[in-house]
């Protein structure tokens, strides 16, 4: 552009139409942009789906089942005395994600996990008889060798933080509610 | 191109290497407009920005749609009620299809009042009818989608035209639906071609923009500019003329969005298809209307067919079918006449579109579309003759300075 007349008088008040312009435009592609980004989050009918319920009482000592909640598996073990244990007596002072057991359960007999290694998001084995389940008798990661103790904490391998505890509630003593 | 001086030292190392920067500097900035231009001329750049609102929210939309005649209708009424702010994206996508047809359509008016598809601009508006049929084709396709009633009977009437076609009609349809009636692999492929075309559209709005560019706009004199006296540059003083032309637009788009957002659409489409049930009132959308009243004024299965792609060949033509040298309707007083007869006639025709096909509806269509084609194929190439034009102004300046807009004279004082 060439030359603005009267340019000293004129340009504070210039200056301010610009930038009060700008501003404005930007608020407005701002607010055109965030629907199309914001739709790509969880529909209303995806976050309507979020809680399971599980009956254990079919679940004997040792067994454990799995179940999908959040189209993610969600682990439950009946852990044997022998495994609580383990859980509550293991020294917190090698582990990379120190945590009680206690504060992972909430009936120290059933120990729910989000069933998803949280080093890359594969599934741990460890929920059938016949499977490998690792160093500590819990589970174990395949992909990349990660494993995990009777309370799901990480105890040898890449994964960052132990496998997560959903939030979940006992509808009574034989039936839980996840999310 | 002129060599545009960049301060930026990375513009100027990729300016050098590649000439981005020096082409929309020329193109955009410098790019020397006819300094008479009127609010007509800002429907070209709102047809762009329509057009690529249309592919973003487009894109947006098809990440939650289903393309399958089961999940079809339930995927689109999710997207209204569960998928985040989806009711806007699709509202907006919905009601941008019938703004850039209102957009598309006075700028076509324009167009023909101003003399815009004469020489040296013939390939311009041929470009220009091109995108038309590209976009009658796509927003059909796009209105099937929802799989509703009218999506489901407008999809069936629209692909039975090909039916007239002698010998080889049936096979055509059967292919077009891949199937014995519009089922799933038409839905399917409707899906594919309704998300492939607009970028088709983008390609010959870009040539549509070359062959601009080779001579500038037309103007409401339509005389050719004379040189630098009769020109502005594009920016800033058309880029504020389209944004405040923009803002005027999108206020009335988002008023329609947010406050009538179903008022041209049809509520039957809101009921899920059903191939054993026809709605009592088939209508397609009122952008179609004008050439569905031609389809039906014609008593004739294959005549109303051809006589329906036949208003839209004749507009390819119409650079030669008009034989006055003089371009703007304002020097040609009888042309000038016939346009709003020509306009009239058109918004009657959508009107009748709109009507059942009997009694004076029937008759009216018949005159109007006869009209239609009086007015391009007898009155284009035989009006000269008669019609004594007015004189023209010796530049664009001329009426300028004359006439009295302080504006256009204050731009060219200081240009000088």
């Amino acid at each position: 552009m060439s030359k603005k007349p009267n340019k000293k008088n004129d340009e504070s008040k210039r200056d301010f139409l610009l930038v009060s312009t700008y501003a404005m435009a930007g608020i407005g592609a701002a607010s055109f942009v965030w629907p199309l980004i914001d739709q790509m989050n969880p529909a209303a009918d995806t976050l309507a789906l979020a809680s399971t319920e599980i009956d254990l009482s079919s679940l004997e000592e040792g067994q454990a089942i799995t179940v999908k909640w959040r189209g993610k598996p969600v682990f439950v073990r009946h852990r044997t005395p022998g495994e609580i244990k383990d859980a509550r007596e293991a020294s917190m002072d090698d582990m990379r994600d120190p945590e009680k057991d206690s504060d992972r359960v909430t009936n120290e007999k059933y120990i729910v996990l989000v069933g998803v290694c949280t080093h890359l998001g594969c599934v741990p084995l460890g929920q059938k008889s016949g499977d490998v389940k690792g160093q500590y008798g819990g589970w174990f990661c395949p992909c990349h060798g990660s494993h995990y103790d009777h309370s799901g904490r990480i105890r040898k391998g890449p994964a960052p933080t132990n496998l997560a505890v959903p939030s979940y509630e006992f509808l009574s003593d034989t039936l839980i509610k996840i999310g | 191109m002129s060599k545009a001086k960049f301060k930026n030292p990375v513009v100027k190392w990729i300016d050098h290497r590649l000439p981005i920067f020096s082409f929309m500097d020329h193109e955009l900035n410098h790019y020397p407009t006819p300094k008479n231009l009127n609010y007509f001329w800002n429907f070209g750049s709102l047809a762009g920005i329509a057009l690529v609102t249309m592919i973003i929210t487009g894109i947006v939309l098809s990440m939650n749609y289903t393309a399958h005649v089961d999940y079809a209708f339930d995927s689109v009424e999710r997207i209204m009620r569960d998928v985040n702010h989806g009711w806007l994206i699709r509202y907006i996508h919905m009601n941008g299809a019938s703004f850039f047809f209102i957009v598309v359509y006075i700028h076509i008016f324009r167009g023909l009042y101003y003399g815009s598809y004469k020489a040296p601009r013939e390939l311009l508006w041929i470009l220009g009818v091109l995108i038309l049929l590209l976009m009658m084709a796509t927003a059909f396709m796009g209105y099937v989608l929802p799989w509703g009633q009218m999506s489901f009977w407008g999809a069936t009437v629209i692909t039975n035209l090909f039916s007239a076609i002698p010998l080889v009609g049936e096979s055509i349809v059967t292919w077009l639906w891949g199937g014995f009636s519009v089922d799933n692999s038409t839905l399917n492929r409707f899906f594919s071609l309704h998300f492939v075309l607009p970028f088709v559209i983008v390609g010959v709005v870009i040539l549509h923009l070359v062959a601009l560019h080779r001579f500038g706009s037309n103007n409401p004199i339509g005389i050719d500019v004379k040189g630098t006296q009769d020109t502005l540059p594009f920016n800033p003083y058309y880029t504020i003329k389209d944004l405040f032309g923009l803002g005027v637009f999108l206020t009335i788009f988002a008023a329609a969005v947010f406050f009538f957002p179903n008022f041209m659409g049809h509520p039957d489409n809101y009921i899920e298809a059903n191939p054993m049930v026809t709605p009592a009132h088939i209508v397609p959308e009122w952008y179609f209307l004008p050439f569905y009243a031609i389809l039906r004024a014609i008593p004739d299965k294959l005549g109303g067919v051809l006589f329906m792609f036949g208003s839209i060949a004749v507009l390819f033509v119409i650079p030669w079918l008009d034989r006055s040298s003089v371009r703007s309707s304002q020097f040609r007083p009888i042309f000038k006449i016939f346009f709003w007869i020509l306009l009239a006639d058109c918004v009657l025709l959508g009107y009748l579109g709109a009507m059942p096909a009997e009694g004076i509806y029937v008759i009216l269509s018949r005159i109007a579309t006869a009209y239609y084609f009086f007015h391009f194929l007898i009155l284009f190439p035989l009006l000269p003759y008669i019609e004594k034009t007015k004189p023209l102004p010796i530049s664009i300046s001329e009426p300028v300075l004359s006439g009295s807009s302080p504006a256009s004279a204050f731009a060219f004082r200081e240009k000088k």
